[in-house]
């Protein structure tokens, strides 16, 4: 691209572009997020990889019973819990990154919240349904 | 969107090539990036053949023969001529590289093929306009910043403490790293670029300056900072050897410790 052509050349001072409206003072939260949700879901990977091994097979009522236990029904609803917070984070990253309309990154980031929000939500209810043996 | 393809007019259209310089036994083919505002005409690649026996080793070197031999409108920065001052950083087969310290003999497979440092816009050839990543480093404001009383001779400094600016001071600010980012290319007014956040870090660094706290909140930001993804181009960019993503990292772990 040519000088003369970098689109909406304004009159503002090269300086006062880059400052524009300032450090947001964020970001620190989600990055920790982001490597804490990491860690977790190492973690939890094998744990998970055991009891989805262990459902194979087996019918509803089965499945009811492995995940009628405690210890295994709080290891998969962690798992939705890292994992979903990971991929709303992860997300909201990409849409930032290439999207730069921003009406249209407004709404990305506001359907990615309520998808995450919806996928958990539901995970987590088929979950609890099915350990309370209902 | 992204803009992921060229502008129609930044598209490379055709070029000129030269003919080989006479009573040459040896040449080495170069293949130049041309833009001239003034033609109103798309960028073109001009092909070049560089008398290797009249020239010195380095792309820069042949860069100069061809402008003193063969055609003097070839446009482009450079000054040193030793990788110090980093005006004649552009991209040489593939890689932003400093022209003046990569040997033409190092680029394998026929021509020597440069253009201007990427994503940028270009003012002629191979001189690309940087004003916005100057702008960038001065936003950093990279200079030490106290409130305490300026001491009657030097601010002082511990040797430990001055070995924490290794790998940080030496940058040229030739712009090699930040023109090789992706997430510098997508967000460029956004996001400040390894270059600027590597000299932030310079100073965040700095056991004498006052103003860290500060400094960390000017950089705490989803745009300036963490449009850092770890890529690591910058490090595999830097003609000095540095390491920027290390640099943006500890930038990171500083941010979370204040936190923690």
């Amino acid at each position: 691209m040519s000088a003369a052509d970098t689109p909406k050349r304004s009159m503002r001072t090269p300086l006062g572009r880059v400052r524009n409206l300032g450090a947001a003072h964020s970001g620190t939260s989600d990055f920790w997020r982001q490597r804490i949700t990491a860690v977790a879901m190492t973690l939890l990977m094998l744990p998970v990889i055991v009891v989805v091994m262990m459902t194979l097979g087996s019918n509803q009522a089965g499945a009811k019973v492995i995940l009628g236990s405690l210890p295994i029904a709080v290891i998969m609803l962690l798992f939705i819990v890292a994992s979903v917070w990971h991929m709303k984070i992860g997300m909201q990253v990409v849409i930032e990154d290439y999207i730069h309309n921003e009406k249209l990154k407004l709404i990305s980031v506001m359907l990615n919240n309520f998808f995450s929000i919806a996928v958990a939500l539901a995970s987590t209810y088929a979950i609890v349904k099915l350990s309370s043996g209902v | 969107m992204v803009e992921f393809a060229l502008p129609k007019n930044s598209k490379i259209t055709g070029g000129k090539s030269w003919p080989k310089p006479a009573g040459a036994t040896e040449t080495r083919e170069f293949r130049v990036y041309r833009w001239n505002p003034d033609d109103g005409k798309n960028p073109s690649v001009d092909t070049y053949y560089v008398d290797t026996y009249d020239c010195g080793p380095m792309v820069l070197d042949g860069l100069i023969w061809i402008k003193n031999h063969i055609d003097p409108s070839l446009t482009f920065r450079r000054s040193c001529r030793e990788g110090v001052c980093g005006s004649c950083a552009m991209n040489i087969d593939g890689q932003n590289t400093l022209a003046c310290t990569r040997s033409m003999h190092d680029v394998k497979d026929g021509a020597v093929k440069i253009n201007p440092l990427p994503h940028q816009p270009v003012v002629k050839d191979l001189v690309p306009d940087l004003t916005n990543f100057y702008a960038q480093y001065a936003s950093i404001e990279p200079w030490l910043k106290t409130t305490s009383p300026t001491p009657q001779k030097e601010w002082k400094q511990s040797h430990e403490d001055r070995e924490k600016l290794d790998g940080l001071y030496e940058c040229i600010l030739c712009a090699c790293c930040s023109t090789s980012c992706p997430s510098y290319w997508w967000n460029s007014e956004r996001y400040l670029g390894p270059a600027a956040l590597l000299q932030a870090n310079r100073w965040v660094s700095d056991s004498r300056d006052e103003a860290t706290g500060e400094r960390l909140d000017d950089l705490e930001d989803p745009f300036r900072l963490y449009r850092c993804h770890t890529i690591m181009n910058c490090a595999k960019a830097c003609p000095k050897g540095l390491n920027p993503a290390e640099a943006i990292a500890e930038l990171k772990l500083k941010l979370v410790e204040r936190q923690i």
